[in-house]
């Protein structure tokens, strides 16, 4: 057993796997019950001109697909939040624009082929991993220099004064990248070529469901390099050398420089790895919505740091529990208030009922669902 | 420490380098100046033989005044609805630009300030109180949003300076009977009607789906499409506000479910494009509608296929595509060969407001024998009639035109190089329902 466990194999690939698919499980069918519950409920209250539980089911799948997809989104921009906030103990606002700038430089990258013409004659699969890889390179330099520029020098000022240099370069880079590309391109959208049969569906027909299951190709494009993805970070924070040196830093700075941790390598390499991801998720993002401007990063980023805050921050696992429920409740809330206040609530709504189930979570579990209470650090 | 100042002091060089850098390429929200073009035509030149024959010729102004004279525009300037913002902006230049040689003959000289209100109320308020600040503007050209229009226009009449809507379509704008707004384009009390009109008669829409952007200009076409779809018998499946802009997986998929025959989205492009692109990859097979918010070239740029595919997309408007104006011919090629690009909507009416400006302080100007007041512009505009591009302007007793000019258009169009391809299907005069 001790042989098996200790496989790395098991221990870096099939666990982590595992994990996501009982979180993504669990939530799913929570929420499914519930909702399916509630709908039996006010079935007869509901003076509609459809059946409240048919149409509760009929979306059911589609609803399931959306939050599983964004809230893979929101995991990925999370872990950055998280990792920064366990190693340094701040919340990095400028993350959300890490992410927006990942996203445009992927798109960019994306148009480029398309105006060169080489876009159609590419294999779609390569054109994306070219744009997240590049995206990934340019967010995870970005994040290293404004360490090195905003958070550095401030690092052993109070612990709001770096917080008040996060979000004044968090506005920065929004003009910044506006500035750039009003003189480049002249646009304020960045809009996603058309290329590739990322738009098609994916069709499955399941025995006893009426309407057949359909996967977006894009969405499952979108869950596999976010996963692999996820699946790199926890081997790289449990499974190297770096990796313990992180969580070293993370327990106690100055007793790891005393055993001869090199701290502001650490510190770079982890604003090096967050802003990577967020960088790709910037891309995936794009991907999903085909448009993206300098302001975009706002809300995402935003419902990302919930998700962290949800799943107890500081905590790798935590941000990726928080980011897939707060998707599926998202999701959730988006689609059936309307159908269910017959119109009264609408989707505009939907954030309402997340920040709502954040809230009680926090006054039921201050630490965040798989946080520790963990004591302050002087 | 030491470090850390020469660090910010490099910041504080560096942003203070490139918002200079800005100002030359991008427009901001100060007030740049603009000369406007120095030759006058040659008709309207004899202004400074004239004294000299001791009987100033009639049909030349007299030169009676001096001094600066500005005029306003306000629309934005960036940000994701800049396209039509800056078209109202080109086009009020261009007016200046050809129709200020009265007043410069008069001996003023004609300055435009064009503001950048960002689409936003509080951005569009603290311009206008600038604008009211400086007593050199008399008249003003803007807004393009219903929603900037109305809060502003609040500091407009307080301080009794007038001002041309080339683009506000909220009833509201006009209703509250102020003498200081005007505009001339029709109003959304008409426009939605139209357009459900089209959606039961031509569509033979039996539901529909109606989604706005939670603005005075989006939430309040949508109501009136509501009102007169009830009317008619149209079931209305959903009424819903959104400020989404990028996922709009939560409204798509209900709206798939439902499937209902027409999606009205009352709002603006930059928002539809991609709401119609997602739905369309959600797979909803439908027809969308819009009102004037639609009619800007970016919108086929942002939705692509999903306004040809299905039941395509279709939008009624106040401001008909250039060609739809015999009258605006020369405007075209004289607007493509100033900017470079093809006048999109409401750049024919802000030219016919900046007409409206200059020719009311002319009015003005010669009753006052020297340089008008505001209130006395404001007058000059609801008593004259002006032969513009666009029609015949004449405000009623509100500032509204008593007939108004409307259209209805089919998008042909899945790029914006084949923007101008869409077809106008029908076009209408219909009175102003007044206060």
């Amino acid at each position: 057993m001790k042989q098996f466990t200790s496989n790395p194999f098991y221990k870096f690939i099939l666990f982590p796997i595992g994990q996501m698919a009982v979180f993504i499980f669990g939530a799913s069918l929570a929420l499914s019950v519930l909702i399916i519950l509630l709908a039996y409920i006010f079935r007869s209250t509901i003076t509609s001109n459809f059946d409240l539980v048919e149409r509760t089911l009929l979306i059911l799948p589609q609803v399931l697909i959306n939050g599983i997809t964004i809230g893979f989104v929101y995991a990925t921009i999370a872990l950055g939040y998280t990792m920064v906030y366990g190693v340094l103990e701040f919340i990095n606002f400028s993350h959300s624009e890490i992410f927006m700038v990942g996203g445009i430089v992927g798109v960019e990258l994306m148009a480029y082929f398309d105006h060169t013409g080489a876009l159609e004659t590419m294999n779609q699969y390569v054109v994306i991993a070219m744009a997240v890889l590049l995206a990934m390179i340019i967010s995870g330099t970005l994040a290293v220099t404004i360490e090195r520029i905003a958070y550095k020098p401030l690092r052993n000022a109070p612990r709001l004064v770096p917080l008040i240099s996060a979000i004044g370069m968090s506005f920065f880079l929004q003009d910044a990248v506006r500035l750039i590309l009003s003189l480049t391109t002249g646009e304020f959208n960045v809009i996603l070529p058309n290329f590739g049969t990322f738009d098609e569906f994916l069709v499955l027909s399941v025995p006893g469901i009426e309407a057949p299951l359909r996967f977006q190709i894009k969405s499952i494009l979108l869950i596999g390099v976010a996963v692999v993805m996820l699946v790199g970070l926890n081997f790289l924070v449990n499974g190297t050398k770096i990796g313990k040196a992180i969580r070293a830093v993370a327990q106690d700075r100055p007793s790891a420089s005393l055993m001869g941790i090199n701290v502001n390598l650490i510190i770079s390499i982890t604003f090096l790895v967050g802003g990577a991801l967020g960088g790709a998720a910037g891309v995936l993002f794009a991907l999903k919505v085909t448009r993206l401007d300098p302001f975009v990063g706002f809300f995402p980023g935003l419902k990302a740091f919930t998700a962290a805050v949800l799943g107890g921050i500081g905590n790798l696992t935590g941000a990726l529990l928080g980011g897939l429920v707060l998707g599926l409740l998202e999701s959730f809330g988006a689609s059936y208030l309307s159908i269910f206040t017959n119109g009264a609530f609408g989707a505009e709504y939907k954030d309402i009922l997340a920040f709502a189930v954040l809230i009680l979570v926090l006054i039921l579990r201050p630490s965040g669902l798989l946080g520790q209470t963990v004591a302050q650090k002087a | 420490m030491k470090r850390l100042s020469t660090l910010l002091s490099v910041l504080v060089l560096a942003s203070m380098v490139l918002a200079a850098c800005g100002g030359g390429a991008t427009p901001t929200a100060a007030p740049a100046t603009e000369m406007p073009a120095t030759e006058a035509p040659a008709t309207e030149m004899p202004a400074t033989e004239a004294p000299a024959t001791e009987m100033p010729a009639t049909e030349a102004p007299a030169v009676i005044g001096s001094g600066t004279i500005k005029i306003a525009t306000q629309s934005p300037l960036s940000g994701g609805q800049s396209l039509l913002g800056v078209a109202i902006k080109q086009g009020a230049e261009l007016g200046l630009e050809q129709l200020g040689g009265d007043l410069k003959a008069m001996g003023f000289d004609v300055q435009l300030a064009p503001y950048d209100d960002q689409a936003t109320p509080d951005v569009g308020v603290a311009n206008a109180k600038n604008i009211v600040a400086d007593s050199e503007i008399l008249c003003g050209v803007g807004h393009l949003n219903s929603g900037v229009m109305i809060p502003s226009s609040e500091e407009y009449h307080t301080a009794g300076l007038a001002f041309v809507s080339p683009a506000n379509t909220n009833p509201v704008v006009t209703t509250r009977g102020y003498l200081e707004v005007n505009r001339v384009v029709g109003r959304d009390d008409v426009q939605a009607p139209a357009a459900e009109e089209y959606a039961f008669t031509t569509l033979g829409a039996k539901t529909v789906y109606v989604i706005h952007d939670k603005t005075a200009y989006g939430q309040g076409v949508a109501e009136f499409f509501r009102t007169a779809a009830e009317e008619d018998g149209i079931e209305v499946v959903a009424f819903e506000g959104t400020e989404e802009t990028s996922n709009f997986d939560a409204i798509v998929t209900p709206l798939v479910a439902a499937n209902p025959d027409v999606v009205f989205f009352a709002g603006i492009y930059n928002q539809a494009g991609v709401f119609f692109k997602q739905a369309r990859e959600g797979g909803y097979e439908g027809t969308f509608l819009g009102t004037d918010g639609m009619d800007s070239s970016d919108l086929a740029e942002l939705a692509g296929d999903a306004l040809t595919a299905g039941g395509g997309m279709a939008y009624t408007t106040v401001a008909g595509p250039v060609s739809a104006y015999p009258k605006a011919a020369t405007f075209a090629t004289d607007y493509e060969a100033k900017f470079g690009a093809l006048p999109e909507a409401y750049a024919a009416q802000a030219y016919d407001s900046m007409g409206v400006c200059l020719t009311a302080i002319k009015n003005a100007a010669e009753a006052a024998g020297g340089t008008p007041t505001r209130t006395q512009v404001a007058e000059a505009i609801r008593a004259l009639t002006y032969e513009g591009l666009t029609s015949t302007i004449a405000f009623d007793d509100i500032g509204d035109l008593p007939t108004a000019k409307y259209f209805i258009i089919k998008v042909n169009a899945n790029s914006a190089d084949t923007w101008n391809t869409n077809e106008i299907i029908d076009s209408f005069d219909l009175p102003s329902p007044g206060q």
